[in-house]
């Protein structure tokens, strides 16, 4: 109790694996006071209807996002190089998740 | 193939969101969600050899108005919790509770249906609805720790940590059953209040190493809740009855590990064990012969008021 008591819990991005999915996702975010009751809030907010197998929780300051600002010098250049798609070549049918 | 092809959004993976798998499947009875499993599916209803059937259904309305009347205390924080998150995750937890109650009275009406209260000639009411609907306070088995006002968020955490505790222990050996139902729904409520506890024991310990004034109300809510924590423990004639026959648990038998669980949460949370005299009953009467405190006429009065208002009402 010797650390400044805040009034307002941080702020948490949850990402969920689905039962059927490979990645986690983000899905939203939440308040809570620590890591752990984060992934418990995760647990009853996000994943009561059945939808995660698996809970990613991180502090949402501790996230460094691109600024929109920044948009077409990092985005626009790969605008127009189609030749870095996959989309010469057929996909056997045996490749998933493709 | 087209070079400039975009994906066809509908052949997307699945991952891509994560609510996505949940239009697969056979889920038409559901708003959300697939993959739903029956609690009883594949389960013999036939109430083992050698046992009361009305005692076990005395034994099931105990154990069912036991989380119906904690899940509607529960789901009295609805938009009333201090934050959005303990809101949701406590209409969780109530309808975890619900769901024990919905097939407990259900199992208690298969055992002995002369336990459902009469409904006028064409009620479509089920008998599980009849039972939770159209009893009188008499008629409940609850324990009276589920009665008891929420009082504040700490009390309710307070109360939460005994009843889940106490119930998990029971719940834990109920898997042993006889009953092939009482079995299923214990196997299916371990994992349910296994979490319950979990969560009431953190708060318990946040709350008590928390600030002064989170302590004290702490504190003050054990205290407030704890002369209802000896009735948990005293046997009923239904429950001596049913353990006996190998389908029920008797209470006194799990006094002692949950005493334990709790030392380990007050001890971690530097919080002493109420002194306080157990709340008397009438005449060594409680919760479980269905003689119980003010605070249940009420509750029953707002979850029944409605249901009794149509008895043929079509929900």
């Amino acid at each position: 109790m010797t650390e400044q008591i805040q009034g307002d819990w941080p702020l948490y991005e949850v990402f969920v694996r689905g039962k059927r999915g490979l990645n986690h996702v983000h899905v939203g975010s939440l308040h809570a006071a620590d890591d752990e009751m984060a992934v418990r809030h995760a647990r009853d907010v996000y994943t009561r209807r059945n939808e995660g197998v698996s809970i990613w929780v991180v502090r949402s300051d501790a996230i460094t996002a691109s600024s929109p600002d920044e948009k077409d010098p990092l985005f626009a250049p790969s605008g127009d190089k189609v030749y870095r798609h996959p989309t010469f070549y057929d996909i056997p049918d045996n490749v998933p998740h493709m | 193939m087209d070079m400039n092809h975009t994906p066809d959004p509908s052949h997307l993976p699945d991952d891509d969101s994560v609510y996505e798998g949940l239009l697969v499947g056979d889920d038409s009875q559901w708003a959300f969600g697939t993959d739903f499993e029956d609690p009883l599916a594949g389960v013999d209803t036939t109430v083992p050899d050698g046992v009361d059937t009305h005692q076990l259904a005395v034994y099931c309305l105990m154990l069912a108005d036991d989380a119906l009347v904690m899940s509607h205390r529960l789901s009295e924080w609805c938009s009333n919790a201090p934050d959005l998150e303990e809101d949701i995750a406590l209409a969780n937890i109530a309808l975890d509770l619900l769901g024990q109650a919905r097939l407990l009275l259900a199992r208690a009406a298969a055992a002995d249906p002369s336990v459902v209260p009469a409904l006028p000639d064409g009620s479509p009411v089920p008998p599980e609805d009849a039972l939770a609907f159209f009893r009188d306070d008499r008629e409940f088995r609850n324990v009276r720790l589920v009665e008891a006002d929420n009082g504040d968020f700490a009390m309710t955490i307070a109360r939460l940590l005994l009843f889940s505790t106490w119930r998990l222990a029971l719940f834990q050996r109920l898997a042993a059953s006889r009953d092939h139902v009482l079995s299923a729904v214990a196997v299916k409520g371990v994992k349910e209040m296994t979490y319950h506890r979990d969560y009431a024991g953190r708060w318990f310990l946040t709350l008590a190493r928390g600030t002064d004034e989170s302590r004290r109300r702490l504190v003050a809510g054990l205290e407030a809740i704890w002369p209802l924590h000896g009735e948990l423990f005293t046997t009923h004639a239904a429950e001596l009855v049913t353990a006996e026959s190998g389908v029920g648990v008797d209470p006194a038998t799990v006094a002692d590990e949950v005493d334990v669980r709790l030392e380990q949460v007050f001890s971690m949370s530097g919080v002493d064990r109420p002194d306080v005299a157990p709340l008397a009953g009438v005449r060594g009467k409680t919760g479980r012969c269905g003689l119980h405190t003010e605070a249940l006429s009420r509750l029953l009065a707002e979850m029944q008021v409605v249901a009794r208002a149509h008895p043929t009402g079509s929900w």
